[in-house]
């Protein structure tokens, strides 16, 4: 449903697309139910010119039916959304799986700062790439991101990726991505951090293996001097 | 102002002006068990805080335990005195403790200006940040808790508003109380 | 606008002026401390204020549907003026709208009539709270005109952006914008006791707890609700004060502070506060059904236990709002449990709304619309509310539009039907005479249809990805786009805020020419209506309190002539 407005470009969108999907089912249900019968009411007792109400006091055991039985049907969707939820959330930031590269992802005001561990496969060692505001990536690859922020709260964010991560000063948070499309999509930064929060976007660049390559040894020159 | 009808009803038997300060207290007490959790989560976090708690000095803070907790006594002695209608004997038991109150005062004032004074300012790390919030946010409680009672202790002397005497005091006893919860957590935690 | 409103202002207080005594002239209104003109006043500035919090949201819709032109009324809007203007948008619309109009406004009017007493217990501490809040209102307004302009740094005011002046670049407005909240929340601390107190303590002779109208305990589970959540964050806010003006690094972190700790103190105050003006609300919405249902409710206690329910829950929920703050990952589980469980006792709450319309004669004149609507409309905003709660899908829907539209679903019908609901039913009781139910309804229909398109453009930019407090979208490629969702919202808002001419002309005019409403229009029970409209200072003659011999929904109790039987006729 969701990948009709953004893109799936990640190994995780389509699970968390399809957690929406089925908290759109379970409580879309309750929620039209819910509608229906309400307007329904409003439809059937409608003011009848001398019509009198029922006194109703809802103390009855057969009355109270139409609230209990509800109230068990209800937390029982409780318990799909929330088994269904927790999965996706393991999967998706709990647990990591083993990385191929390790990025860093720098927040500041207000401007994205990416270090690409180079063609050593190291973060922090001279051939480190960085760049500002574009990211490079190599498609289906598992990626570690190391985030961090020099100022205030970011938050790293790629729709396409269903990313979001909250950078923190004085922490650093590891998370990971596995992009599956090549293309180039938006990275927003997603909390307020100033007045240039709303110029604080990026790009990502997901790329093939052999573009990527190219990428590396062109700008590990660079950044080795 | 005569009072409206309202304040002389009481539907649950307890006093009204009881009832209001039992509920302000309320709100008190999340206040400072937020201030004093947050306090603990660092605590927890920052084992080299206890350097800095090191520099405290428990003898200056058993004896502030030691003078609030006689004030509340003279508190209760008040509230008793008040309870028999004697309001002269009420102002009088009152106005010892506000001097237990202004005497806590002045022994902190000295303790902060010898810290102070010692470079150990508000600033001068997260320990000492709490140390003077929660202090001073209790020494603000226990400034207005005089002021308040001096007023009362004024009607009472005139036989007036003697109920009030014993709401000042639970009020009392929670400043007191919040000091006990302070004095380990600030000074004996080393 | 903000002209009629200020007539409306002046007239309301000449109006009730004769109903009082004490000191002359201004000073009468100012120094007032009878429940009904601390109440009053309590509305008005409550409007005023949601016409601001209007007025600002007009600004940046316009920011956002026509990027860069010069907006009518303002100019154009630069970025760091669009952040103060959302910022304080938001905490306006909770703190200075909500607030003061659900819960202080229809708290003190309604609390002592419908318990039947004179006045508050403590109405001078009354007057005190509504004075407090009254500075507070002052010192938000100016802290949009100080040097740097007003806080930009979003309502939840996270540090170290809120803390540090380097990073905000509006130290003034930061701190200004801190100290007016914690006015407001000292104001509401010292009004909730009132309302406590006096809920418990003055009741009228003969009223049980249980014949307590739904409304009047809903304000009081809310004053408590809000009393114990709150002082963490007053705590927090000394602590970020510091922080701001002398220095401390609570929340630095190169100074061995921490940032998230605000976020726990800030939405363990938050969440619950959402369900303090919820409970309000529902408790009006119910006694207008009952009254135009002529109808029973369909289990009292039942709305009574779980309004306490969602009130303990919603303790337990708050860091909901930080699943990707950067919290241990293995919490997010408990808070999703927990937060989905807050679905059982709100859904409860609804679905007794919905069965009192069962076998009922239901009039729909403006009160009722509005009460139903709030209905219809809050379901929506609940439901998304789920999507949020499911720590999964919010990975990808934490902070865009989605929940945007997710709390204007509930806000709106809150804070803004919630209010019309109650102020149409009440006029009569509050000014003596009827509303314009044509007018009434034409203002209806006016807001209600623009309300939906405004938000459910927000909703589908939201799961487009469309983060929130940005104010220009033509800086991202992907969102570029939508822009046509956008101009339908900005354009449906200034629809709506059309209409509101017309509610503003039907409280004139009626005011000035309505029908006479007499002690009890709608023919209900509850103890407000059994006193003159306007109630006299003092609500009833001295001698002649009224005593309470049943609970307040007996309508159309089965051998009796009328289909009402007013709480205080003996049987
Ligand atoms: C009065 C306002 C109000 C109310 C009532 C609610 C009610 C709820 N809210 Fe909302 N919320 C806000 C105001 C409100 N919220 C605000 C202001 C924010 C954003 C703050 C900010 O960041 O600026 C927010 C944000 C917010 C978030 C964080 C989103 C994010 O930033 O990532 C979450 C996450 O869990 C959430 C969840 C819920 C839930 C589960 C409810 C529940 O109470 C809803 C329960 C109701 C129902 C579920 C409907 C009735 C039930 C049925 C019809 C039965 C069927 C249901 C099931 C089968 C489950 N809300
Ligand atoms: C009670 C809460 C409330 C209410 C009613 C509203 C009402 C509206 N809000 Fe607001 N909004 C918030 C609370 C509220 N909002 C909060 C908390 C935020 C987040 C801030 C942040 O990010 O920090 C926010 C943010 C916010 C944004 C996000 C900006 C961004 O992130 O970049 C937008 C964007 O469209 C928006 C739009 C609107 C609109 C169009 C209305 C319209 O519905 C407004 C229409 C106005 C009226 C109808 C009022 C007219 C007044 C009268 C008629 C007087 C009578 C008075 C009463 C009945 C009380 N709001
Ligand atoms: Cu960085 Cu917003
Ligand atoms: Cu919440």
């Amino acid at each position: 449903m969701l990948e009709r407005l953004v893109q799936q470009a990640s190994s995780y969108a389509a699970d968390i697309d399809g957690l929406i999907l089925l908290v759109l089912v379970l409580v879309g249900f309750w929620f039209l139910l819910a509608e229906g019968m309400f307007f329904w009411l409003i439809w059937k007792f409608r003011e009848r010119p001398g019509g009198r109400s029922e006194y109703i006091t809802g103390k009855e055991k057969h009355l109270k039916r139409w609230i209990s039985i509800p109230h068990a049907l209800v937390l029982v969707c409780d318990v799909f959304i929330i088994i269904a939820s927790v999965r996706v959330w393991y999967d998706v930031k709990q647990h990591l799986p083993q990385a191929d590269e390790t990025i860093r992802v720098t927040g500041q005001q207000w401007a994205w700062v990416f270090t690409h561990p180079g063609p050593d496969g190291d973060l922090d060692t001279p051939d480190d790439i960085q760049t500002v505001d574009d990211l490079y990536v190599e498609v289906d690859k598992t990626y570690h991101f190391q985030l961090e922020s020099r100022d205030v709260l970011h938050s790293f964010s790629v729709p396409v990726f269903r990313l979001k991560q909250d950078a923190v000063p004085g922490r650093r948070i590891t998370g990971w991505f596995r992009p599956t499309v090549t293309g180039t999509f938006d990275i927003q930064c997603a909390e307020i951090c100033g007045i240039g929060h709303g110029v604080m976007a990026g790009r990502i660049h997901v790329q093939d293996a052999g573009t990527m390559a190219q990428w590396v040894t062109a700008n590990s020159s660079t950044a080795a001097q | 102002m005569e009072k409206p009808l309202a304040t002389l009803r009481s539907a649950t038997g307890v006093p009204t002006g009881r009832l209001a300060v039992w509920w302000l207290l309320a709100s008190e007490v999340v206040i400072f068990g937020g201030l004093l959790g947050a306090y603990l989560m660092f605590r927890l976090g920052h084992p080299e805080w206890a350097n800095a708690a090191a520099v405290t000095n428990t003898w200056i803070g058993a004896t502030n335990t030691f003078v609030l907790l006689t004030s509340s006594f003279t508190a209760v002695l008040a509230h008793q005195a008040a309870e028999k209608g004697d309001g002269v004997k009420a102002a009088n038991y009152l106005f010892m403790t506000i001097g237990g109150a202004l005497l806590f005062l002045i022994i902190k004032s000295f303790e902060w200006y010898y810290e102070i004074s010692h470079g150990y300012t508000i600033t001068a790390n997260g320990f000492w940040s709490f140390y003077y919030t929660a202090a001073g946010i209790h020494a603000a409680h226990v400034i207005a808790g005089a002021i308040i009672m001096g007023f009362i202790a004024v009607a009472a002397r005139k036989g007036k508003e003697l109920q009030r005497v014993e709401l000042v005091g639970i009020y009392w006893h929670f400043v007191d109380v919040v000091w006990i919860f302070l004095f380990p957590l600030l000074y004996i935690a080393k | 606008m903000a002209q009629a409103a200020t007539e409306i202002h002046h007239e309301a207080h000449g109006h009730d002026a004769h109903a009082h005594h004490g000191p002359q002239g201004i000073l009468k209104y100012i120094w007032s401390t009878d429940h009904k003109m601390i109440a009053m006043q309590y509305l008005f500035t409550g409007m005023f204020m949601g016409i601001v919090g209007g007025f600002m949201a007009y600004v940046f819709r316009m920011q956002l549907a026509f990027p860069g032109v010069s907006v009518p009324l303002f100019g154009v809007v630069s970025p760091g003026e669009y952040n103060a203007l959302v910022t304080n948008h938001g905490s306006i619309m909770i703190f200075w709208v909500a607030m003061p109009v659900l819960i202080a406004a229809f708290g003190n009017y309604l609390i002592p009539l419908m318990i039947g007493a004179d006045d508050m217990v403590f109405p001078r501490i009354n007057r005190l709270s509504f004075q407090i809040f009254l500075v507070s209102v002052l010192m938000i307004l100016a802290s949009l005109f100080v040097s740097g302009g007003g806080f930009g740094g979003a309502w939840t005011s996270y540090p170290p952006l809120s803390a540090q002046s380097q990073y905000n670049l509006t130290s003034i407005g930061a701190t200004m914008w801190l100290i007016a909240v914690a006015l407001e929340f000292v104001a509401f601390l010292l009004g909730g006791i009132n309302f406590i107190v006096t809920l418990m303590n003055a009741r009228a002779p003969g009223m049980k707890a249980y014949d307590i109208p739904v409304v009047a305990w809903m304000i009081v589970i809310a004053s408590i609700l809000f009393m114990l959540s709150v002082g963490p964050l007053i705590a927090g806010a000394i602590m970020l004060l510091f922080d701001q003006t002398i220095g401390t690094g609570f929340f630095d972190p190169a100074r061995g502070g921490d940032p998230i700790l605000w976020q726990h103190l800030f939405w363990f105050f938050g969440h619950p506060e959402v369900y303090v003006v919820l409970l309000p609300a529902v408790g009006i919405v119910i006694d207008i059904v009952a009254t135009f249902a002529r109808k029973k409710l369909f289990g009292y206690k039942i709305m009574i236990f779980t309004a306490v329910a969602t009130g303990v829950l919603s303790f337990f929920v708050w860091a909901h709002h930080q699943f990707i703050a950067g919290i241990d990952p293995r919490m997010a589980n408990i808070f999703t449990v927990t937060t989905l469980l807050i679905s059982v006792p709100i859904a409860e709450l609804l679905f007794v709304m919905i069965a009192t319309l069962y076998g009922g004669n239901i009039k729909l004149n403006t009160p009722m619309l509005w009460a139903l609507s709030f209905i219809a409309e809050f379901l929506i905003g609940g439901v998304t509310g789920i999507f949020l709660g499911a720590s999964g899908a919010d990975i990808y829907l934490h902070d865009t539009y989605f929940v945007l539209a997710h709390f204007h679903y509930t806000f709106f019908p809150i804070a803004i039907i919630g209010t019309f609901a109650g102020f149409t039913y009440w006029f009569p009781k509050m000014f003596g005479k009827m509303m314009d139910d044509r007018l009434g309804k034409i203002h209806f229909w006016g807001t209600i249809i623009p309300f939906n398109m405004i938000f459910i453009p927000l909703f589908v930019l939201g799961l487009g990805g469309q983060h929130r407090r940005i104010y220009n979208f033509q800086n991202f490629p992907e969102l570029a786009a939508m822009q046509p969702f956008r101009v339908l919202a900005t354009v449906s808002l200034i629809i709506m805020l059309l209409f509101q001419l017309v509610f503003f002309w039907n409280c004139i005019k009626s005011w000035r020419g309505g029908a006479k409403a007499g002690r009890n229009p709608w023919k209900a029970n509850t103890l407000e209506w059994t006193t003159e409209s306007p109630p006299p200072h003092g609500n009833w003659p001295r001698d002649a309190m009224p005593r309470v011999y049943r609970g307040p929904y007996e309508y159309s109790v089965p051998g009796r002539e009328d289909d009402y039987w007013p709480q205080n006729l003996p049987s």
